[in-house]
């Protein structure tokens, strides 16, 4: 995604409050988190209350006061794929890359989050890092998948 | 041209255009996910090469059902069916069938048991059970082009409903359908519209449930992904009945593709005056918003939905006032799911008699189910209601894989509960999953063998729903998380069968008291396994055992150095792997766990690639 600035994003949903959490998303999308100061921005150009920004930015799990790694690996919790092995898939990857799930590596490279569900199903247990997606993840291609997106 | 049991068409897509065959190719979120937009890249690069163009027309699909034999190619007059392609396949498919007209065995859809390819797809028995309604003109038109659609009779309802009908005839003829509510509770669509036409207020809206927030279900996300102008024009159909002039669809931010199919639809039908101002020349305007969700599971009951919508926190509010009378900024909003958005315009096209005609008594017309899980045919699939779950389940998703036993179907998601094997001959309707402990809910149907633990799919649906309980309520908030501490201690091992009645008095309080029907439905997957499954709550408590060898804690893991020595060579995976450093070895030794520092973290066992491991 092209950066945009702050103020652009606000702009582009009118200043409108009820965009809260639209512009929220943009922002997330586009700096991996969303910073004190965007938050303040926002409110004041919403007119809206700090406090109410900060209470959508950290009721919703879209979003994050911290930075993300510039690849997100998400693992699906969802029910199908949690009975055909999610949680193992998980586990490999906490040890690949020696962070917990809902951590980020300290070189910000990775995060590594938990996700129900992005509706393939039937393709469990399945695996997405930013917008590619990989399906029927084996323990054995954990590697390949680290190693897709491992030297920049 | 028409697929088998879709519902036939009075003018046929692609009639006028010359070509001689149509190549449709899947592409739908799953068959993306397995490269198929590169097999179609591939396909038309060698088209071009054998200057095929003008004879042979390329279609790129919404998902057709069956994603785990992705990428899918259907090629048309003769329906013949191409599962699982490669790029590397498109040079001979392209020479043999296209060229020399000899369709290629070795490409098509083998059953898993079975030893002979099945050409066709309607001889397919994963299709071959099906009636497709709402989804009508899935895998049949390009969901991004809008001629398609009207190609397949699309908007000739809001068409009919705008210059033949009067709103009260529109809002009649859902009432005399029987349509009942897909997003879960089943509540009869047309009552609804009633109450909302009724409603005297200027403004009055209408919104589409698109959240799917059902952890293992994407039929909504199918829905909109290969036929997004079905749930526009229900929406049309719908605001003119009511009396709605703005619309919003409130889809999952998971899900792109949809998203931006559903930009690119509504981007067409503004184009051909379908949506905004004076649509098809009539005085009824009506303006359509995109709102994505955030990723919380409570926002898709319909008062978070709508303090959602308006930038707020995505918390329920007790009902009344329903949103019918006070919805969006206070006025009469009426929200139904996707795929009841979808099953108006066919109704108002063919008439309630002949909807009404499909299902059973109480359950009118067809639901679309994500089947997946332990099953051969993983999928999404529409039927008629009143099938029964057995046919579903052997007819359609064609048995359990690896000659395992059959343990459970799960619907409803974590509202929903665990049917057991001899319940199988129920006929697939809202009142019977109630009885049994279910709920139709929103279509989502996990299969489970019998590898899969019970107590611990109880606990997995507490961990969602005490993670996804917005905490507004005590009852939801507090009770969801003590039932998986309790949950939690017995699949340990460390449960009692004091725990197991507090447990169920538990249940009853959370599912009695809570707000929302998160907490009120939360208790269900607890309460269905406890009714169908006691031998194995009783088993973790008494002998601390887990036969499907799920819980952790409660197995012992053991390397057959035979097996480690002579087939892995010692390969030394699990050694390097145990966080606990519990194993030793050398390679092409036999390799050994000492039992006393063994965390049983299950790691060795997963990675093992020799089946050296074994769990007792
Ligand atoms: C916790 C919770 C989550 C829900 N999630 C959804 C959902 O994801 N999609 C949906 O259509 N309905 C969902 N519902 C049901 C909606 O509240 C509402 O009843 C439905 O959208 C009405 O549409 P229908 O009558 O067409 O089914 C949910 C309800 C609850 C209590
Ligand atoms: S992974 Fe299996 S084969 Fe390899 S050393 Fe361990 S037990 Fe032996
Ligand atoms: S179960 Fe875990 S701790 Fe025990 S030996 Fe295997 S890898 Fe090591
Ligand atoms: S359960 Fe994993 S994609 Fe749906
Ligand atoms: S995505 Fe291709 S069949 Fe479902």
């Amino acid at each position: 995604m092209s950066t945009q600035t702050v103020t652009g994003i606000i702009e582009k949903y009118n200043s409108e409050p009820k965009s809260l959490i639209a512009i929220l998303q943009d922002i997330q999308a586009n700096q991996r988190h969303l910073p004190k100061d965007a938050l303040e921005e926002v409110a004041t150009s919403l007119d809206i209350p700090l406090s109410q920004a900060y209470s959508v930015a950290t009721f919703f799990k879209a979003f994050s006061l911290t930075p993300k790694g510039e690849y997100c690996i998400s693992v699906c919790m969802g029910t199908a794929c949690h009975v055909k092995g999610g949680k193992q898939v998980l586990e490999k990857l906490e040890r690949d890359l020696s962070i917990n799930a809902g951590e980020t590596t300290d070189d910000l490279s990775y995060s590594l989050e938990e996700v129900h569900c992005v509706g393939c199903c039937g393709l469990a247990p399945v695996v997405t890092v930013n917008d590619d997606l990989f399906s029927k993840v084996k323990l054995r291609g954990v590697k390949r998948i680290l190693k897709k997106y491992g030297e920049k | 041209m028409e697929q088998l049991n879709t519902e036939p068409t009075k003018t046929t897509a692609n009639a006028q255009k010359p070509f001689r065959m149509s190549v449709l190719v899947c592409a739908g979120t799953g068959c993306v996910s397995n490269n198929s937009f590169k097999v179609m890249e591939a396909l038309q690069d060698e088209i071009k090469k054998h200057n095929l163009e003008k004879e042979i027309q390329i279609v790129g699909t919404g998902c057709n059902g069956f994603c785990a034999e992705g990428p899918l190619l259907v090629v048309q007059p003769d329906e013949i069916f191409y599962a699982q392609l490669k790029v590397k396949d498109i040079p001979l498919l392209v020479e043999e069938h296209f060229l020399k007209g000899r369709p290629v065995e070795k490409f098509m859809y083998t059953p898993p048991e079975g030893e002979v390819a099945i050409p066709k797809m309607s001889d397919i028995d994963f299709f071959a059970h099906q009636r497709l309604i709402a989804l009508r003109n899935r895998g049949l038109i390009d969901p991004e082009k809008i001629d398609e659609y009207i190609g397949r009779d699309g908007y000739t309802a809001i068409a009919k409903a705008l210059t033949e009908m009067s709103p009260a005839e529109i809002v009649q003829e859902i009432v005399d359908s029987g349509l009942r509510g897909r997003g879960g509770a089943g509540f009869p669509s047309g009552v609804k519209w009633q109450l909302c036409a009724k409603q005297d207020s200027d403004t009055k809206y209408i919104v589409c449930n698109a959240d799917e927030g059902d952890p293992g279900a994407f039929m909504d996300r199918s829905i909109i992904e290969s036929d997004p102008h079905s749930v526009i024009e229900g929406m049309l159909i719908g605001a003119f009945g009511m009396g709605a002039s703005e619309g919003f669809i409130y889809i999952r931010n998971e899900y792109p593709l949809a998203l931006e199919r559903l930009h690119v639809a509504i981007e067409q039908a503004e184009k051909y005056g379908l949506l905004g101002e004076n649509i098809l020349g009539t005085n009824f305007s009506f303006k359509m918003n995109v709102v994505r969700g955030a990723g919380a599971f409570v926002c898709g009951e319909e008062t978070a939905l709508i303090a959602s919508i308006e930038g707020k926190l995505g918390e329920p509010r007790p009902r009344p006032p329903y949103p019918v009378e006070s919805g969006l900024w206070g006025k009469p909003t009426n929200i139904n799911n996707v795929e009841t958005w979808a099953n108006v315009p066919i109704i108002i096209d063919r008439g309630a008699k002949w909807f009404a005609s499909i299902g059973t008594e109480t359950s009118k017309g067809t639901k679309v189910f994500s089947l997946v899980g332990k099953i051969n045919n993983t999928g999404l699939l529409e039927v008629p209601m009143g099938i029964t779950l057995r046919d579903i389940i052997y007819k359609i998703g064609g048995g359990i894989p690896n000659g395992k036993k059959f343990k459970a179907i799960q619907s409803g998601g974590p509202s929903g509960g665990c049917i057991p094997e001899d319940q199988l001959d129920l006929p697939v309707d809202y009142e019977s999953l109630s009885e049994a402990g279910s709920m139709m809910g929103s279509g989502g149907m996990v299969v489970m063998d019998e590898d899969t633990c019970m107590v611990d799919v109880a606990r997995y649906f507490l961990t969602f729903t005490r993670d996804e309980s917005c905490g507004k309520c005590a009852p939801c908030r507090e009770g969801t998380w003590q039932m998986h501490e309790i949950l939690t201690k017995i699949t340990e091992g460390n449960g009692t069968l004091n725990d197991l009645a507090v447990l169920e008095a538990l249940a009853e309080v959370v599912k009695d008291t809570s707000l929302c029907g998160l907490g009120q439905t939360a208790p269900n997957p607890v309460i269905t396994t406890l009714r169908y499954f006691r031998d194995e709550y009783l088993a973790h408590i008494e002998k601390k055992e887990c036969q499907a060898h799920v819980c952790r804690e409660l197995n012992t893991y053991i390397i057959h150095g035979d097996v480690c020595k002579t087939d892995g060579k010692g390969c030394g995976v699990c050694r390097r792997e145990c966080p606990d450093k519990a194993i030793t070895g050398e390679k092409g030794k036999a390799h050994v766990i000492d039992q006393q520092l063994c965390g049983k973290c299950g790691v060795c066992y997963d990675v093992c690639n020799f089946n050296a491991i074994t769990i007792e």
